[in-house]
Formats: structure tokens, C-alpha cells, sequence
């Protein structure tokens, strides 16, 4: 699949980014004219993704948060949200419900839970000491296609 | 700055805005503050003016659920978005804080 469009910002780790973050994708997204829900859905992870850089992947330093976003010409949104923080030694674990290594902070351990009911596909790669990338996508129009279909 | 309405044993707090972990921080303490009152048994969580909410707000309102259980009191979530309900209803903070209609 072709690309169609491509962004790539960097920003430092600090808790004001992740609503930029949010902005960023929303903007590079609306030429695709998504649904309200499609938006929500894709902002949500976005921040998930961002705030997990923040707060776990460089913890009490100062890192860069890469948010590389793809478009291909099937109207798929592909994001990778990059960080070069400690990394995550057991991503399965990671990943289910309720695993927090942040509990006593308050985090419930549903950010990649909530990524992955967002999002079409979610992939996690990660090295201890090296960082983390989470790779999402989402087929925008998907539903509305599907409405087209049942109008037929 | 959180607009709060406090009634005998009960607190109403608004939240406002987007509630992600950058917010969330600033909104908990502010809440905590009115918690210190310890005749407060009902905390009553509006929702009605969240634009935007992430795993931080779950994070938010589960927080404030076991600082209430300590005490004895409860928690109530009241005007929850479509979003924010479906991201509560996921994450199971329906089992332990009601939903006010
Ligand atoms: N970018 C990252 N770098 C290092 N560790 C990470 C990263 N992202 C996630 N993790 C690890 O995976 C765990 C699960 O992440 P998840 O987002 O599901 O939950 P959480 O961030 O702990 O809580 P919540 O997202 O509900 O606030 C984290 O507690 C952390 O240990
Ligand atoms: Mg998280």
C-alpha cells in the first residue's frame, strides 16, 4: 500500500505535550473527514501511547517522544509512538488488563487495553534499556463503508 | 481552579476539560484538599464538562474510590459522557462506583 501522507514530530517528555500530541494527530487525520467517534477513538490511544512514554519509558528524566504518523491510500491511519526510555522487559504482561508497574500513581493499567479496543491493530516492540515503540493503525471510513454496503 | 458544592456529609466536584495524566494531577490535589474535611461520606464526581478523558480519569476516579472506602464513604459518577462511560464500563469502575442518574 502506497503512502499518502507522512509526519513525524519530536517533543520533549513533559505532561503538557500529550494534549499537542492529541491536536497534532487529530489535524493530520481530518483531511479523511473521520467520524467523531473514529477521531476519539484514534486521540485516546494517541495519548495513551504518549502518556506511557512520559511516565514510564523515561520515568523522572527529560527524553524525545517521536510521533511518526502514515497515511496509506486505503484511508489507514498508521502511528508509531517512539520513545528511548528504559523499555519493557515483559510486553505481554504489559499489555493485559490491569498490569500496572505504576499502581501506588495512581495508573489503573488500562492504557494498552484501551489502545487495543481503539485501535485495528497494536504492536508493541520493545528492548529493556533501549525503548519502546508502539505501532497502532486504523482503517478510517471503515464503518461508514460498511453503512454503504447494507444501503446497497 | 474545580467549582466544588458541599452539602452536610456530601461533595459535588465538576470536573472540566481534558482529563489526562497532565490534568489529573492538578484536579486530584484539589479534590484531596476537600476530602480533608472528614464529614465528607458522599463524593459525588460530575463528569458533565469533560471534553476529553483517557486511562488518567479512571486512574482519577478509582484513586478517590479507595481514599472514600477508608473512611467509610462512597463514590458516585454523575453525567458521564459516551466516552467517558464506555471507558469507565471497560475498566470495570461501575463495580465499585456508582453510576447517579
Ligand atoms: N513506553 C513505555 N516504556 C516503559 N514501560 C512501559 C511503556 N509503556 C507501558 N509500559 C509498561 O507497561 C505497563 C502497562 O501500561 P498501561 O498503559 O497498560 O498501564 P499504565 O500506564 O500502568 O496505567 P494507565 O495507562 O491505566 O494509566 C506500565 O505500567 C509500564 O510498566
Ligand atoms: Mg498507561
Amino acid at each position: 500500500m502506497a503512502i499518502s501522507n507522512e509526519i513525524r514530530v519530536d517533543f520533549p517528555s513533559l505532561g503538557e505535550n500529550e494534549g499537542f500530541a492529541r491536536l497534532v494527530i487529530s489535524a493530520f487525520l481530518l483531511p479523511l473527514d473521520p467520524t467523531v467517534e473514529e477521531l476519539a477513538d484514534v486521540k485516546t490511544a494517541v495519548s495513551e501511547a504518549v502518556t506511557n512514554a512520559i511516565v514510564h519509558g523515561y520515568a523522572q528524566r527529560r527524553g524525545t517522544v517521536r510521533l511518526h504518523a502514515f497515511l496509506y491510500d486505503d484511508n489507514t491511519l498508521r502511528v508509531d509512538v517512539i520513545d528511548n526510555g528504559c523499555g519493557i522487559a515483559d510486553v505481554e504482561q504489559a499489555r493485559k488488563p490491569f498490569f500496572s508497574t505504576m499502581a501506588a500513581q495512581e495508573r489503573s493499567g488500562m492504557g494498552f487495553t484501551i489502545i487495543e479496543s481503539f485501535m485495528d491493530n497494536t504492536e508493541v516492540f520493545s528492548q529493556p534499556g533501549k525503548g519502546t515503540t508502539v505501532r497502532m493503525t486504523k482503517k478510517i471510513g471503515a464503518s461508514a463503508q460498511l453503512r454503504d454496503v447494507h444501503a446497497l | 481552579m474545580l467549582c466544588f458544592e458541599k452539602r452536610g456529609g456530601k461533595l459535588v466536584v465538576y470536573l472540566e476539560g481534558e482529563l489526562d495524566h497532565n490534568t489529573a494531577a492538578g484536579m486530584r490535589a484539589e479534590i484531596d484538599n476537600q476530602l480533608r474535611d472528614r464529614s465528607v461520606m458522599d463524593l459525588i464526581i460530575d463528569m458533565g464538562g469533560v471534553t476529553f478523558m483517557d486511562s488518567s480519569g479512571i486512574g482519577l476516579v478509582l484513586g478517590r474510590y479507595k481514599l472514600m472506602s477508608r473512611r467509610g464513604g462512597r463514590v458516585r459518577l454523575s453525567r458521564p459522557g459516551a466516552r467517558v462511560d464506555r471507558l469507565m464500563g471497560l475498566s470495570g469502575v461501575y463495580d465499585l462506583v456508582e453510576k447517579q442518574s
